[in-house]
């Protein structure tokens, strides 16, 4: 029997090379300002649903909610593996904190169908862990987190190890469930390099409409969407054509996304300035660190 | 969500497991205490579980004005689905403005979960919460005495205030180690309000197989002298330098994040935002660089030393002693000048150091 997963997946800003104005000064990410990575523990989670379908049949559909350049981790998720991918963008659903991205996201999950959904436990912009949950929620299924293992999945049951802090605990659901997966639960397969060659052309619609603007600038909106139709007739029937959804496509109540539908709002953002107390600096030498070490003892800082 | 209620109470989450509280409710209760004397409100504590009434008055003691006591077979063992129900069922009687939560795998599941339901704001991890105003920009309205949810964020680049002034109740999560341990007064008194759980109708999803949950090997909050190591230790093996020093000082051996995801020392030993939060006599931070999680952690630190061949390292700004220098050279210094000195007595930490594998 095989089971029908679907995998959300977020592209995030590389927290661990930011430079420069991240912010804008509203309080919100400018994303478009930095480089932008496939998130990683998303990655676990598409890597889980590929085994199960490798060992179970079924199918691997990856979601992503955020710009146009988002379709870049959908094309990962195709080198990798997934058979479908759907981006979700709207500029009304901007500014979206973890209530109003768990609800548009549990639209779509909807909208597709499901026996499984999988996330990465969390985002490292963010960092909250709290969008897989509410997904979970909004659908009315049980959310299993903090997911190191799968230990088995058999007749619509999984057996999931989870972390929970200061030890593990072995829990079992009937599908369907959502499932929040830790780094630890899988070594990620690389992307396919036949997959690559292929799926490297693929693009969504907003893709192809920047593309068209690109290469005929001075041409009629009608004539530019004329040719952004084309190019989709062309592409769709290779497969080539990223699916793209806006919030009307998904029936959503734009009181419940973006800003408004955000009940976090931000205060303030203050930039980290490091400010050191007495600060004393001490030679690398013997004779300084036995200094150091005096300084220490006569303070019963040390014994 | 709940409407806007300025006379609702300040509540804590209290977890607890198999009869036995865990630090972090006990934790959260004396910033819980302090906000809800800002607040001009009394102090609740939520305390779920089947027998956990002998718990009560420990809560009390350290501040809790009303402890909530929901008791059930199905609440015996943690599952969101029915922790939600009933923490839901009661927020829905008593409108509660503030709840704050530990940010721990069961505060990370269960609060998600609620917020969800009520369709209220919830801010992770925070590094520390106030009382204060807030006027959205464009707007005239000012909102007054709002929870402010300081936390950082973006790669620890900015420190961000969240705040949620329309959709309550507030709702925030709080890492272990973060706030000061309330202190217990056995002569305060307080109310014990029984509540009703109604889950009898309730099927739980999830089925709890087997369970195993190991005391931490090494208590960092405890340690008077903390000597840490980070990436720039350079391996698992090289890590011995630095619980060579933490031997010779009495010490516990604490890690950086980046550490801990190399292998070099297990997660026990992490220091930082997503580690647990320090604040020793002395700490020794080895090869770390000083990122704003990892400071975080240790910045409250009474003494801290710093030694990186980086004089740019982040960390010198918050070292109150520091020595530019290569740690392979300088670790070998301190322990030779510390063994030359006054004799040190050594502490418990060295049973760590030897489940760790290395002789002292």
């Amino acid at each position: 029997m095989g089971y029908h997963c679907v995998v959300c997946v977020k592209q995030v800003p590389d927290t661990k090379r930011i430079t420069g104005q991240a912010m804008k000064e509203d309080g919100t990410v400018n994303r478009s300002a930095l480089p932008a990575i496939f998130n990683p523990e998303d990655l676990n989670a598409l890597e889980l649903a590929l085994s199960i379908r490798d060992e179970h049949g079924g199918s691997v559909t990856v979601i992503t909610m955020g710009a146009p350049a988002a379709a870049e981790v959908l094309r990962e998720a195709l080198y990798r593996g997934a058979d479908r991918v759907v981006l979700i963008t709207d500029r009304r659903a901007a500014a979206s904190d973890t209530l109003a991205t768990s609800y548009i996201l549990s639209c779509a999950v909807r909208k597709l169908g499901f026996d499984l959904v999988l996330c990465g436990r969390q985002a490292i912009d963010g960092d909250t862990a709290q969008t897989g949950p509410q997904l979970a929620q909004k659908l009315d299924i049980p959310a299993i987190t903090y997911m190191e293992e799968l230990v088995s999945l058999e007749n619509g049951k999984m057996t999931v190890r989870r972390n929970v802090g200061n030890g593990w605990e072995k829990v079992r659901g009937t599908l369907p469930l959502l499932a929040t997966v830790m780094d630890a639960a899988n070594v990620v397969r690389p992307p396919a390099a036949r997959r690559i060659m292929k799926y490297k052309k693929a693009r969504c619609v907003a893709e192809l409409a920047a593309q068209v603007e690109q290469a005929m600038p001075d041409a009629s909106a009608e004539a530019k969407a004329q040719r952004v139709a084309e190019l989709g007739r062309e592409m769709a029937p290779r497969g080539l054509l990223i699916e793209q959804w806006d919030l009307d496509d998904l029936g959503a109540d734009l009181a419940w996304c973006g800003r408004d539908g955000s009940p976090t709002k931000v205060h303030r953002i203050q930039s980290v300035v490091l400010t050191g107390g007495s600060y004393k600096e001490f030679p690398a030498t013997p004779d300084g660190v036995a200094t150091l070490v005096g300084e220490l003892i006569e303070d019963h800082t040390i014994g | 969500m709940i409407e806007v209620n300025r006379q609702g109470e300040v509540w804590v989450l209290a977890e607890q497991e198999a009869g036995r509280l865990s630090d972090v409710p006990l934790e959260l209760m004396s910033k819980a205490r302090e906000l809800a004397d800002t607040v001009s409100a009394p102090l609740g504590v939520l305390l779920l579980g089947h027998g956990a009434e002998p718990l009560a008055a420990k809560l009390i003691a350290h501040g809790a004005d009303k402890v909530y006591l929901a008791e059930h077979p199905k609440l015996a063992h943690y599952q969101a689905r029915g922790y939600a129900k009933v923490i839901c069922d009661l927020i829905h009687a008593h409108r509660p403005q503030i709840i704050i939560f530990g940010a721990t795998p069961l505060g990370r599941d269960l609060a998600p979960c609620i917020a969800s339901a009520m369709k209220c704001g919830l801010t992770a991890d925070c590094t520390d919460l106030q009382i204060g105003d807030h006027t959205p920009p464009g707007s005239k309205d000012e909102h007054k005495n709002l929870l402010l949810q300081i936390r950082p964020a973006f790669g620890g680049n900015i420190i961000a205030t969240i705040v949620n002034y329309d959709r309550w109740p507030q709702m925030a999560t709080v890492r272990e180690g973060v706030m000061v341990m309330s202190r217990a007064d056995v002569s305060r008194k307080g109310q014990v309000v029984r509540c009703a759980a109604d889950l009898d109708g309730l099927a739980l999803p999830l089925e709890l197989l087997e369970s195993r949950r190991q005391p931490k090997k090494v208590n960092l909050k405890a340690a008077r002298i903390i000597v840490a190591g980070g990436a720039g230790v350079g391996s698992r093996d090289n890590f011995r330098l630095i619980w060579d020093l933490a031997n010779c000082l009495g010490g516990a051996v604490g890690g950086s994040r980046a550490a801990v995801d190399l292998g070099f020392v297990d997660h026990d030993h992490q220091v930082g935002q997503t580690g647990t939060t320090v604040r020793p006599a002395l700490y020794i931070a080895c090869g770390i660089s000083g990122a704003v999680q990892h400071r975080a952690g240790m910045q409250e630190s009474a003494k801290i030393l710093a030694v990186n061949s980086d004089p740019e390292a982040p960390i010198f700004s918050v070292a109150h002693y520091g020595v530019v220098g290569d740690l392979n050279q300088v670790i070998p210094m301190m322990i030779k000048a510390i063994r030359s000195g006054e004799p040190i007595r050594i502490k418990t930490s060295q049973a760590a150091a030897v489940g760790q594998g290395w002789s002292t």
